[in-house]
Order: C-alpha cells, then sequence, then structure tokens
C-alpha cells in the first residue's frame, strides 16, 4: 500500500498538466502542419506550408522583429533601472519604507489595469504626460497612434509594470551580501563604482539570470494585455507582437492552422531561451 | 570637505532620487483615483488636475452601469479562489511526494512537471486549450477558467523545497506512532508551514486575479467576464472617451489586490523571494 502513496499524491498535478499542457501543446505542434476550415470541422495536411507562409508574410516578420525588439528593451532597461533602485532602496535614508511601499505597488497591478494606467497618464488631452512634456519641452505627441510613440508608450507601461518585482528580487540580494565584504574592499580602497560593479553586481548575478529569464517571459507573453488595452497592436499592426498575432490569426481571423504554426514558433524561441539559460547561464554565475 | 557633511549631501541626493522614482512609480495609480472621483467639469480640465477637486461617485455609478461590475467581481473571485485552492492542494500533494518519498520513476516525473516551469500555458497554449474546453462544452463557463490552472509547477516545485527543511526525525517519530503518511502531512507538516502556505497562497491568488487573454476567450457572455476584461469593455463602451469612468472602472479592478498588498506587504515580499528564488 505505502509504495502507492506517492504516485497517488503525484495524480492530480500530472493529470492536469497531462491535459492542459502536454496534450495541447504537441495537438498545436500537430495542427501546425493542417490547413483548417474556420469552424474546425474539416482539416488538409499541408506540410510545412503554414511555417513557409509566416516567414514570407510581412505582418509575421512585423510581428517577430517587434518581439525581439520589446523584449529586449523592456527587458535590459527594467534590469538596469531595479538594480539602480534597489542600491537606493537599501540605504539607511529616512522614510525608505515609505518609498518601498510606494515603489512596490504597481506588482498587485494587473498588466490590463497597467495598461488602462498609461493610456490615461498618456492620453493627448486629460493625461498628465502630455501636459508635462508641454510644459517642459513645447511638444504634444500622440502616443497611442502614431509611430513611433505607440511603441514607447507600450513599452513604458510594460518596464512600469516589471520594475517592482525585479527591485524586490535585487534588494532581498542585496540584503544577503554580508555587510564585511564590502567593508574590506572599500578598507582595499575600492571606490563607489569599483565596490557596485565588481563586487555587488556579481555577487549578485544568479539574481539577475532569473530576473532575465521572468522579465523575458513577461515581456513577451504577459504583455498581451498592455497591448490590447493601450493600441490594440496599432496603429496599424506596428505594435502586434507575436502572441497578438497568434490571438489574432486564431480568434479574429480563425486561421487555426497559422496561429498553431505562430504559438510552436514562440515556443521554440521560449524553449532556446530556457536552454541557455540553464546551459551557460548557470555556468557563469557567481555563487557564494 | 567633513565626512559628516559628505554623509549629509549623499543622503539628500538619495533622497531626491526616491522622491521622483516613487512619483514616477505611483502616479499612475494616485492620478487615476483622483480622475475616478473627479467632478465632470474638471475630467477635461486643462491643466489636468492632480488633486480631485471634490468628491463624486457619479464615475462609479456609471461605470457599474455600463457593465455588470458586480457580477464581474464576483466571477473573479470565484476564478482567482478555486485557482488559488487547487494549485495549493495539488502542490501540497506533489512537493510532499517528492520531498519524503523515493519512488521508481520520481526524477524523471518530478522533470516532466519541471519542464512546464517556463510556460505560460493561459497565454501561450490558447489556441489547442480552446479547442480542449470546446470539445468540453465548457465555453462559457467557471471550470474552464479554473480547471487548466489548478496545478503548476511553480507550487509543486515551493512546497517540496519547504518540506525538505521539515526534519526526518519528526517522521520517523510520526510513523512509531502509527501516522499514516495523510496524517502526519495534515497534523505535522502543514501546521508548521504556515507562512510558506499564506505566502504562497497570495502570490496564486494575486495573479490569478489578474489573468486576462484566457478569461477574455472563454467568458463571450457579459455575465461570466472577469474584471480584468470589463477594463477594455469600458475603454470600447466609453466612446465619449470620459476617462473618469473608465478610471473608476480601473480603480475597482485594482483595488482588491492593491489593499491586499498594503496590508500584507511583508508577506507578499519576503514569500515572492522565498518562492522565486528557489525557481
Amino acid at each position: 500500500m505505502r509504495k502507492w502513496i506517492p504516485y497517488i499524491f503525484i495524480l492530480p498535478t500530472f493529470v492536469i498538466i497531462s491535459i492542459f499542457i502536454y496534450y495541447p501543446a504537441l495537438n498545436s505542434f500537430y495542427l501546425s502542419f493542417f490547413k483548417v476550415s474556420p469552424f474546425g470541422n474539416r482539416k488538409k495536411f499541408v506540410w510545412l506550408d503554414n511555417y513557409l507562409e509566416l516567414f514570407s508574410d510581412d505582418r509575421f516578420i512585423r510581428a517577430f522583429s517587434f518581439t525581439i525588439i520589446f523584449t529586449i528593451v523592456t527587458v535590459v532597461v527594467s534590469i538596469f533601472i531595479a538594480f539602480f533602485v534597489a542600491l537606493l532602496l537599501n540605504q539607511k535614508v529616512p522614510g525608505v519604507r515609505v518609498f518601498r511601499t510606494l515603489i512596490f505597488a504597481p506588482y498587485a497591478v494587473s498588466t490590463a489595469v497597467a495598461g488602462a494606467l498609461w493610456g490615461f497618464m498618456l492620453n493627448p488631452v486629460v493625461g498628465h504626460v502630455n501636459y508635462m512634456m508641454k510644459m517642459l519641452f513645447g511638444i504634444q505627441v500622440n502616443w497611442i497612434t502614431t509611430i513611433p510613440y505607440a511603441a514607447y508608450a507600450v513599452i513604458i507601461a510594460a518596464i512600469w509594470k516589471t520594475l517592482p518585482f525585479n527591485i524586490i528580487f535585487y534588494i532581498a540580494g542585496l540584503q544577503s551580501i554580508p555587510d564585511e565584504l564590502v567593508e574590506a574592499a572599500k578598507l582595499d580602497g575600492a571606490n563607489i563604482w569599483t565596490r557596485t560593479w565588481k563586487l555587488i553586481f556579481p555577487l549578485l548575478s544568479p539574481i539577475t539570470y532569473y530576473l532575465v529569464i521572468m522579465s523575458i517571459i513577461s515581456a513577451m507573453f504577459q504583455s498581451f494585455a498592455i497591448i490590447d488595452v493601450m493600441t490594440r497592436g496599432g496603429p496599424g499592426d506596428y505594435t502586434t507582437n507575436m502572441i497578438y498575432r497568434v490571438y489574432l490569426d486564431g480568434f479574429r481571423f480563425s486561421n487555426t492552422g497559422r496561429a498553431s504554426a505562430e504559438s510552436i514558433i514562440l515556443f521554440l524561441i521560449m524553449i532556446v531561451v530556457t536552454f541557455v539559460y540553464f546551459k551557460f547561464g548557470r555556468k557563469n554565475v557567481h555563487y557564494q | 570637505m567633513k565626512k559628516s557633511t559628505r554623509k549629509f549631501i549623499n543622503t539628500v541626493l538619495i533622497e531626491i532620487a526616491l522622491i521622483i522614482f516613487s512619483i514616477f512609480m505611483f502616479a499612475p495609480i494616485f492620478l487615476a483615483f483622483t480622475m475616478s472621483i473627479q467632478p465632470p467639469e474638471f475630467v477635461f480640465a486643462y491643466p489636468p488636475k492632480i488633486f480631485p477637486q471634490g468628491i463624486n461617485i457619479e464615475n462609479y455609478s456609471q461605470a457599474l452601469k455600463i457593465v455588470p461590475f458586480l457580477r464581474m467581481m464576483w466571477n473573479s473571485l470565484i476564478v482567482a479562489f478555486f485557482i488559488t485552492i487547487g494549485k495549493m492542494i495539488t502542490g501540497i500533494l506533489a512537493g510532499y511526494a517528492y520531498a519524503n518519498f523515493k519512488f521508481k520513476g520520481d526524477s524523471l516525473t518530478f522533470g516532466l512537471i519541471f519542464a512546464t516551469l517556463y510556460i505560460p500555458a493561459e497565454i501561450l497554449l490558447i489556441i489547442p486549450l480552446f479547442q480542449i474546453i470546446s470539445k468540453l462544452e465548457w465555453v462559457n463557463t467557471y471550470q474552464a477558467m479554473i480547471i487548466p490552472f489548478t496545478a503548476s509547477a511553480t507550487n509543486v516545485f515551493l512546497f517540496q523545497q519547504h518540506f525538505k527543511t521539515i526534519p526526518k526525525d519528526f517522521e520517523d517519530a510520526a510513523r512509531i506512532d502509527g501516522a499514516t503518511p495523510m496524517q502526519y502531512l495534515i497534523k505535522i507538516v502543514l501546521p508548521l508551514s504556515r507562512p510558506v502556505i499564506g505566502g504562497a497562497a497570495i502570490i496564486n491568488f494575486t495573479y490569478a486575479w489578474n489573468m486576462y487573454l484566457w478569461p477574455m476567450i472563454v467568458a463571450m457572455k457579459d455575465d461570466m467576464k472577469t474584471v480584468q476584461v470589463a477594463i477594455n469593455m469600458i475603454m470600447n463602451a466609453e466612446s465619449s472617451n470620459n476617462w473618469g469612468i473608465i478610471m473608476a472602472a480601473t480603480m475597482i479592478a485594482l483595488l482588491p489586490t492593491l489593499l491586499l498588498f498594503f496590508l500584507l506587504q511583508d508577506l507578499f515580499v519576503k514569500s515572492l523571494v522565498g518562492t522565486g528564488l528557489k525557481g
């Protein structure tokens, strides 16, 4: 009897992930080789046609490159600012607890709400950002509806949303660095620049690697809500990223085969990212 | 320069940087709140107001009229609550199995679970998931929004890591006393894990409450939609662009998790780091 107990305990998890992750993932792979009629009642095996069509389609190429640019900018800027702000928040200055509460607050906000809030902030009529820009630089921008500002708008919202998570982790990391280590470096004559980049940043590299992968996931997938609420992928398809493309092709245009092929490509990107993360990332990480 | 003067200047600079950054992070939430209770004559005021020029709950009642908001709150609550319960139960059971038992296939099955760690199924797999849900005839139901997400690698991994820190002696003592593994789990392991369970619960709840794409796809009828989706509906319905109403709707959607966060900030931060770093 006792022999069976662990299997019974892992069974619920297995049933759920088999039916709702493994099976759909494999099914998606399978469907990506078919042309499926809009109501799903007929399908025809077309070998790699869906993929080949994608790579000769400008809309997909644009979605692909927007995803890459959006992800790289969001991740790099967010990680960099987070590290810097965490350094400040880790200082013993008056009011630091209040600052933390205010700065962490967007963590509790959903991506859809983040989109709505920044849609409001960047609105040309009622938004405060435009008013400030007019006051400071004398310019007015239609953020949501013009190229390239629409891209800046969704990137700002995405960075704002991911920052608290990244800052929280960096602060936790900073607190785990022993004071003596930093003091010793000070005595050795290392200035603040050297201490920060040659000592503290390398010590926090496990956290940075973790945050990079989490931020990539969030930029590639969670950003859907921000884009849908703020720009609907527009103007035109300028801010349409890959997951938005999957949604449009799958649910607006009922092109299941094509949408499946797109999600498989997204899937492959994720597998490559995870593989690189585990193979090379962890090796180069400095562990205490 | 004297050391104390330099220290003072440093502190002032840090304060200024933190104030500016705090404003950047919190201003959108605060200004949205201002807009949501702004009397109508100030909604389109130029320059835009930073503070409310009076208290007006008209925007909120308007927002509640445009979409069935209370019903959608209820939907969000049901969905988030049951996803949380489901993830915790499956995570605790599987985590317990991997932490306290050696069995044939344990590392293989653990690997299969672990491989799904970075797959956001509710976003990446919408196409095939929707086909399954249609076949089950679950479109427009709570179970479509709940059941697919009642297990996650993160929870299994979190509980496995935590249960491993409980001394083996406890288990041996319980066994000698004749306790079954289930009794040991419920009477000893779970009470010792209260902080981790609490932390995992609020993080799972926040995640589920904030889901957007999947509920938008499977809930087609208005009375099955969730609060997150309602924001988008109001933005579409409010063609007059009355931002007072749109921001009132946004405030309703963000208040539950924001309040939870303000009340339990330390627990949030601690469990986020505790769960994340090991992932």
